[in-house]
């Protein structure tokens, strides 16, 4: 049996060189991730950051000029101040300023008053409703520490409840933790799917499909030739990733590589199978490159618990993430980087992993023979 | 000259038209996608789940988890018996958060000390952990009220009052159907006008275009407005659905909406004429508009407020189409934003469509020569 296995070896060879050759496959493979990882690691941040808004004091003397101070004082906030919210509701619809916080003039008269009626007003811009939240909650912060300092001064009372939060596996809160290993996904995602939909659509397209398979190279061979090198080199980009993530962006790594190594292998089996069966299905560039666009990346983005909770979706919503591969692997991702090895949380996503693969390639196995005949 | 345009256009309509699967390609999926993404990209935290281990015998600790059953942003609350518990719902994600009552809770609270209650939270989801600990705070304060008013304690004061402007419930939708507009018309734009140039030129017919009378900036024309064209259609649908499915009111002026839509994709389809100019085949022609589509979406403000990027991030993303035109978008439909300040983000965009349409143009010509 040396000569299949010499002509397999040919074949891969062949596969390989055809990948090297090409500069767009390099582009994805290579300069994508690195992209991507620096976009994640230090342009997209979900992390408290500070917000600009606006601050209107209508009477600044006394406690509102004190409470004023505090907003002015805040880390949170960069405040831009006016006597008048007209002035101010021009850079609002900009976007200039996130918010408004209006102290009005009976600020002063009410508070430390019997009937505790003090109360100002915190203008959020709803188009972007987490930023809004962001100036909500951190207004309310800053309200209650003044509040406390007065009460301090003798003024006010002590809370009756707190809250010792303590956060577990990412004390520092930073959103780079997770997202520089869920934009690992995306890349796994790009090269088993994307990239393998396009190259085996053009073949299909140009008809070497159809040539290699009247040769004597079984089926089988000719798949799997296709796939090894590009399950090669999206092992190879996530090695690249997990050495920069670790290096450059300090992202934890809590976990072992063969943990990481088995997770990764894991995904690869759905994500090429996904890729084959688009271009078995389409067998034309174009309607490929949408199709992976649409049923491999976009839902890698969106659909996998990685920027948006899965929980908060609409349930007909997390029915579909069920089938999105990169679900599991982003679970499985955030806990070998942050959590450590937890077996019992990779077993299920990896076996998970491992079905959605075998779908994929008897589907797109299907598909592959329907055209022989 | 006239009439060699009209040809040339009615070719490349007919071109990105005629097979039934492109054609559906073209209207299907950016619907779904609108419907499917504008309900999934959500920030919001709601139907997640809690652990709770209480060891307070008093009413207090029993009242906390029965706020925490009645609030809709938990579904599920486990109890859990030992600290042993705790780690591994956390560690297995099965909960996001567990909060830990000690047996002091109602004691505490009964002699008008403060009563602290743990919260663990799970920092792989450090986004939304933190939310559901600004939910447990509004909670925590909630009985703190009850509690003053049960020993007569009056508030000093009643403090901020939030109101949002634009989008009073902040209706997640409102947000995320506009912005889809922007980022789905860019995708789409992007690769038809990339594959359709690329296609022709692995067939070998853009060179029998170029020797053809026409002239470059006929080409140019005429491989413009038939993208151009798909991208009015997809985006009327959009704003069709996002007034009648979505109910998001479309405060400003329509006119002004079409209008910088018209500049937005000049821009972008200038950015795939010219990645098409640059491949040779449409492999690389889609793996190059992808190379741009990506950053583009990331650094346009979607995922993140673009003021919370880096300085040097800022400044790149000043050449991105989508930037502006999410906050026109946005604008128009939630702020009615004036004429001036629709301009304000327009006009970049039309310095961006005279760059990339003049390079794509200068590409072509030196290929001609």
């Amino acid at each position: 049996m040396s000569m299949p296995g010499a002509r397999f070896g040919a074949l891969l060879v062949k596969e390989s060189i055809q990948i090297v050759r090409d500069p767009s496959s390099i582009l994805i493979a290579l300069v994508l991730p690195l992209i991507l990882l620096f976009l994640f690691g230090y342009g997209v941040s979900l992390d408290a950051n500070v917000v600009r808004i606006g601050l209107v004091v209508e009477q600044a003397e006394g406690p509102a000029e004190d409470l004023a101070a505090a907003f002015q004082a805040s880390r949170y906030f960069e405040v831009e101040v006016a006597s008048d919210i007209r002035a101010l509701e021009d850079d609002l619809v900009a976007g200039n300023i996130r918010g408004i916080v209006v102290i009005p003039a009976t600020f002063d008269r009410d508070f430390g008053s019997a009937d505790g009626q003090a109360a100002f007003q915190v203008i959020a811009d709803g188009s972007e409703p987490n930023t809004a939240n962001f100036v909500q909650n951190y207004a309310s912060g800053v309200w209650n520490t003044w509040l406390a300092q007065q009460t301090a001064n003798g003024e006010g009372q002590a809370p009756v409840i707190a809250l010792a939060p303590r956060f577990w596996f990412n004390p520092e809160l930073a959103s780079r933790y997770f997202l520089v290993p869920g934009s690992m996904a995306i890349v796994m995602t790009l090269i088993g799917t994307l990239l393998t939909a396009l190259v085996v659509a053009r073949e299909w397209e140009r008809g070497t499909m159809e040539a290699m398979m009247a040769t004597p190279v079984g089926i089988l061979e000719l798949l799997l030739g296709k796939l090894i090198p590009y399950f090669v080199l999206a092992l190879g980009s996530m090695a690249l990733c997990t050495v920069l993530a670790v290096t450059l962006f300090g992202v934890p790594m809590r976990g072992s590589v063969p943990a990481l190594l088995a997770i990764s292998m894991a995904f690869l089996l759905p994500a090429l199978g996904q890729g084959l069966l688009i271009s078995a299905a389409t067998k034309n560039q174009f309607v490929a490159s949408q199709a992976a666009l649409l049923s491999g990346f976009l839902p890698a983005f969106l659909l996998s618990g990685f920027i948006f909770e899965i929980d908060s979706m609409p349930t007909v919503i997390q029915w579909i993430t069920v089938i999105v591969p990169a679900r599991y692997l982003i679970a499985s991702l955030q806990t070998v980087f942050l959590a450590g090895d937890i077996w019992a949380l990779f077993l299920p996503n990896i076996g998970a992993m491992l079905l959605i693969g075998l779908v994929f390639f008897v589907l797109a196995a299907r598909s592959t023979k329907k055209r022989l005949d | 000259m006239a009439g060699r345009l009209r040809a040339l256009i009615r070719k490349e309509l007919l071109a990105a038209l005629r097979d039934p699967r492109s054609r559906m390609m073209l209207i299907m999926p950016p619907l779904l996608q609108l419907l499917v993404f504008s309900y999934a990209a959500t920030l919001e935290v709601t139907n997640v789940s809690i652990g709770v281990l209480n060891r307070d015998a008093g009413r207090w600790g029993v009242e906390f988890v029965e706020r925490l059953e009645g609030s809709p942003t938990f579904t599920e609350i486990v109890a859990l018996q030992g600290i042993p518990q705790i780690q591994t719902a956390i560690d297995l994600r099965q909960v996001i958060a567990v909060l830990q009552i000690g047996p002091d809770f109602s004691r505490n609270i009964e002699a008008g000390q403060t009563a602290t209650a743990q919260v663990i939270l799970d920092g792989r989801r450090s986004n939304a952990a933190q939310i559901v600990q600004g939910y447990l705070t509004v909670i925590a304060e909630q009985i703190g009220a009850t509690v003053d008013a049960e020993h007569g304690v009056q508030p000093l004061a009643v403090g901020p009052i939030d109101r949002n402007w634009f989008n009073p419930n902040l209706e997640y939708t409102w947000f995320t159907v506009p912005s889809l507009i922007g980022m789905i018309t860019l995708l789409a734009s992007l690769t038809i006008t990339g594959l359709s140039v690329a296609r022709e030129r692995e067939l070998g017919t853009f060179d029998q275009l170029m020797v053809s009378p026409l002239r470059v900036h006929e080409i140019l024309i005429g491989k413009t407005i038939p993208p151009l064209l798909v991208g009015l259609f997809q985006a009327t649908i959009f704003v069709l659905a996002a007034v009648f499915i979505f109910a998001i009111p479309l405060r400003g002026s329509l006119l002004l909406l079409y209008g910088s839509l018209l500049v937005y994709q000049a821009a972008v389809i200038g950015v795939g004429l010219f990645v098409s100019a640059l491949s040779q085949t449409q492999q690389q022609a889609f793996l190059g508009s992808f190379l741009f589509a990506v950053p583009a979406i990331l650094l346009s403000g979607f995922a993140s407020p673009v003021e919370n990027m880096p300085n040097w991030l800022q400044i790149v993303s000043l050449a991105d189409p989508l930037r502006y035109f999410l906050v026109i978008v946005k604008g128009i439909f939630l702020k009615a934003m004036s004429v001036e300040q629709v301009w304000q983000n327009t006009w970049p965009l039309a310095v961006i469509a005279v760059v990339t349409l003049g390079s794509a143009a200068l590409l072509f010509t030196k290929r001609l020569e």
